[in-house]
């Protein structure tokens, strides 16, 4: 168990190393710092200026250099400003000399970057928001989970009757609903003051004016209340809610065709404690591992959702970081979502070995 | 010109049917539900004293009746609007938005009605797809998708307005608006009104179909490609390079989806040439497979085997140099630009390029661990190891042996696999990063519309109801031919 933990920690970080190279090197391209150049410093700079501008401010060395600097295994670059006598470097604060600051800087010191766009260091940006989207994913899961499960269960546990196929179809229904499509469902639904359901209550005297729920989740930034936050928590459980009830629902269908269930039958136990006492624990081994695996899938979700109902959480930050050249922000959104996407497989790996006895044991 | 209404001049009578049957629908199920959590259950057969079955019905029963009957009479009013439409095929006014839309639609039904009625005929001749047409539920996937498919195929026929023709006194028009002075000639309504430019919103969701269509299964059909010439061998050898690909797969599996696209499809990357670099690879893979195809296939037919090798790797190769290079395009690096203009048999425009192969990209790894997994299951099989002994060289047994009993489970991956890539693709034109601006496909549509979601909803949502509706299709059909082919 422990060199398999290992082992599977080791690749983890092989990959994760990969991974932020491969985006740093996606971000880091000529265009890329071209534009950055230009934007920092002078929009009608000539290519000779961009090179030396960029060859200023430690963009010049070699791609693998610089990607050490910003892991922090390299020393940062330092250099003499010629005309001011200053020094300048990537750990250096205004007027420090080397010997001042630390000699390196970077993703394994702490140091995040600088946000060229906010004009604020990374890690102060990037903590406030993965908070508020740490909100939206705990509702979402809350949500989404015990729907799923029980979805699953009602349905797997008398396969192919009439439940099922209701419950199925239901299931089928909603993993065909991508977030930006039952997004703006709901919104019209539910929050439009036209149409929907709103007018008719409006009309009808159980609602005081306005609408069922809000349509922007802007002020659950400061306040979560049921009328602000519901409809992106449930438009981010509804897409994943099907796959894992179908999940849950083969696992569910396989157990109660296994052997023991038979003999716990054939000895009259009850149908209700055949399902919650046998059955269940085993039905739920295969979803555990989904649920994990759904997290870096609910990524997606969350970006979606964040910039439908403009929700300044850390999908909303990575979209303003891509379509903003904003560098230094956007590998450290990337950072967060391979970490969690990792964080996740590893968990599921150990939780599946950890649940199910057939593989402890041996 | 008058401002159409939803129903016409049947709605005096169908839409109390319609709503008759709605509300019938809902105390049924109402009923049906509190009475399962009393605990109530539905009758049995009963055997009676002369040997003939009797169903006993209780209330349970009747509740599913009345829902049963009130699903009909809507589905039966539904018909009615359809039918209503193509009668007063020439008079808008009478049919209303809905008939006026079954009117438009005419060349859909024609084309699902023939299909349809000819699969029947046949079935038990058609294999696999003959029986689809035993399982309710894939016949439903399959009719949904046929819809899209035939609404693309006819797209031009049954779009009254073009794509981007912009009447600008139509903005924000509601379903039905008349147009302020129609042409000769020209369909005087727009039937599910004007978006915030003032473009038909039926108009731009029939010609979305053509455009998500066009890219949605071609690019799932690479992405199997890819992921089955890399996946037969890992599974078949094993060893460092099943170990090497699969860390590879799982690589870009690891990388969230959204950031993907963001890092392929903005500006800066694509001056840099990568997504030219990533077809260069991706693309050459269908021509590989081919090649290997048949090249194992007929090996010990040199002549053969010569011609149609040969036909696969200059035709393919052609076609390949075609599309990754675009000698006009100055942007691009050097090596994109070498081939000559007058073999370059067509130009993809940038922009459809980069998003095609973005959607490869994302879907290939997963296909190959589905393709890996069925290997290392199919080759342990008998006829596997008959084969071996035959002395067949090892692509023979991959594409030969292998493959063709895998293709129950990647067929259905396949269908699968098309809806999720709709999906994406429609995540890329959500976020401003699809084929172009004023593309009318159902991402950027809905994309467009939910500025003014709840003032004038109408615009986001036919294209929201069109991707929910070919998405569910496709899960449908796969699940009908998982339900058939598992029959076996």
């Amino acid at each position: 168990m422990a060199f398999f933990i290992l082992r599977r920690t080791g690749v983890m970080i092989l990959t994760a190393l990969c991974l932020t190279f491969v985006v740093f090197f996606l971000t880091n391209l000529a265009p890329n710092l071209e534009k950055l150049a230009k934007t920092q410093g002078n929009a009608r700079m000539s290519d000779a200026e961009v090179a030396s501008w960029l060859d200023r401010n430690g963009y010049g060395g070699p791609l693998v250099v610089r990607y050490g600097e910003w892991l922090g295994v390299v020393p940062g670059w330092v250099r003499l400003d010629e005309p001011s006598g200053q020094w300048r470097g990537r750990c250096l604060a205004d007027g420090q000399s080397p010997d001042q600051a630390p000699r390196r800087c970077g993703l394994l010191q702490g140091d995040l970057g600088y946000s060229t766009v906010s004009n604020d260091e990374v890690a102060n940006i990037i903590g406030g928001r993965l908070a508020l989207t740490g909100v939206l994913m705990f509702w979402a899961f809350a949500v989404m989970v015990p729907a799923a499960l029980v979805i699953g269960i009602l349905a797997g546990m008398r396969e192919g009757s009439r439940t099922d196929r209701a419950l199925s179809t239901f299931s089928i229904g909603t993993t065909a609903t991508p977030e930006y499509v039952s997004g703006v469902l709901f919104i019209v639904l539910l929050a439009s003051s036209q149409v929907g359901i709103s007018p008719l209550l409006v009309n009808w005297g159980w609602l005081d004016g306005g609408t069922l729920f809000l349509g922007s989740a802007r002020s659950a930034m400061d306040d979560v209340t049921f009328w602000n936050f519901t409809l992106p928590v449930i438009t981010i459980a509804f897409y994943g809610i099907g796959y894992i009830a179908r999940m849950t629902r083969a696992a569910m269908a396989e157990v109660m065709t296994a052997q023991y269930i038979r003999t716990a039958r054939l000895k009259g136990v009850s149908f209700r404690n055949i399902v919650l006492k046998h059955a269940l624990r085993n039905a739920l081994i295969a979803p555990f591992t989904v649920i994990m695996l759904q997290i870096p899938w609910l990524l997606t979700g969350v970006v979606i959702v964040e910039t439908l109902f403009n929700y300044n959480g850390f999908g909303w930050t990575l979209v303003q970081a891509a379509s903003n050249n904003d560098i230094e922000l956007l590998l450290a959104c990337s950072v967060v979502a391979v970490f969690v996407v990792l964080l996740t497989q590893l968990i599921s790996d150990i939780g599946y070995v950890f649940l199910n006895p057939r593989i402890r044991i041996s | 010109m008058d401002t159409l209404t939803w129903a016409g001049a049947l709605g005096t009578i169908l839409n109390p049917v319609l709503v008759a049957g709605v509300l019938v629908f809902v105390a049924g199920f109402v009923a049906n539900l509190a009475m399962s959590l009393v605990g109530m259950r539905p009758g049995e057969w009963v055997v009676q004293a002369d040997h003939a079955l009797k169903l006993r019905r209780r209330p349970v029963d009747y509740a599913l009746l009345t829902m049963k009957y009130a699903t009909l009479l809507c589905v039966l009013a539904g018909l009615g609007y359809i039918v209503g439409g193509l009668v007063w095929m020439g008079d808008p006014q009478r049919a209303g938005i809905l008939g006026s839309m079954a009117a438009r639609l005419l060349p859909v039904w024609i084309a699902l009605l023939a299909m349809f009625a000819l699969s029947i005929l046949f079935k038990r001749r058609l294999g696999l797809y003959g029986k689809l047409f035993d399982s309710p539920v894939g016949m439903i996937g399959l009719g949904l998708v046929m819809f899209w498919v035939f609404c693309a195929v006819f797209a031009d026929g049954i779009a009254p307005h073009g794509p981007i023709d912009v009447i600008s006194q139509m903005r924000n028009a509601k379903p039905g608006s008349a147009l302020p002075a129609p042409g000769d000639g020209q369909f005087a309504w727009y039937l599910l009104g004007g978006d915030n430019l003032g473009r038909c919103v039926f108009s731009r969701m029939i010609y979305g179909a053509f455009e998500v269509l066009k890219i949605a299964p071609l690019a799932t059909l690479f992405a199997f490609m890819v992921g089955i010439t890399l996946g037969l061998p890992a599974g078949y050898y094993g060893g460092r390079l099943d170990t090497g690909l699969t860390f590879l797969a799982n690589l870009v599996l690891a990388f969230p989806v959204i950031l993907l696209f963001y890092l392929l499809v903005t500006p800066e990357i694509v001056a840099a040439g990568i997504p030219n670099y990533l077809s260069m690879v991706m693309f050459l893979f269908p021509i590989l497979f081919a090649a290997i195809l048949f090249n194992s296939r007929y090996r010990t037919q040199p002549l053969r085997r010569n011609l149609i090798v040969g036909v696969c790797v200059i035709g393919g190769g052609v076609a390949y140099l075609s599309l990754i290079s675009n000698p006009s395009d100055l942007r691009l690096p050097m090596l994109f630009r070498l081939w000559p203009e007058a073999l370059d048999l067509f130009d993809v425009p940038g922009n459809l390029l980069i998003v095609f192969v973005s959607v490869v990209f994302v879907n290939a790894p997963t296909v190959f661990r589905i393709v890996r997994g069925l290997v290392l299951d199919i080759k342990t099989r008998d006829y596997v190891a008959a084969a071996q002994t035959r002395g067949e060289g090892p692509w023979y047994i991959m594409l030969w042996e292998i493959l063709p009993n895998a293709r129950g489970p990647l067929i259905v991956d396949f269908c699968l696999r098309i809806g999720y890539t709709s999906i994406l693709l429609g995540t890329l034109g959500f976020f401003g990063l699809g084929v172009s601006p004023e593309s009318p496909d159902w991402g950027s549509t809905i994309n467009e519309g939910r500025r003014l979601l709840t003032i004038h909803p109408h615009p986001a949502l036919p294209p929201a109801l069109a991707l929910m509706s070919l998405v569910l299709g496709l899960n449908l059909l796969a699940d009908g031919l998982r339900e058939e082919s598992l029959k076996d």
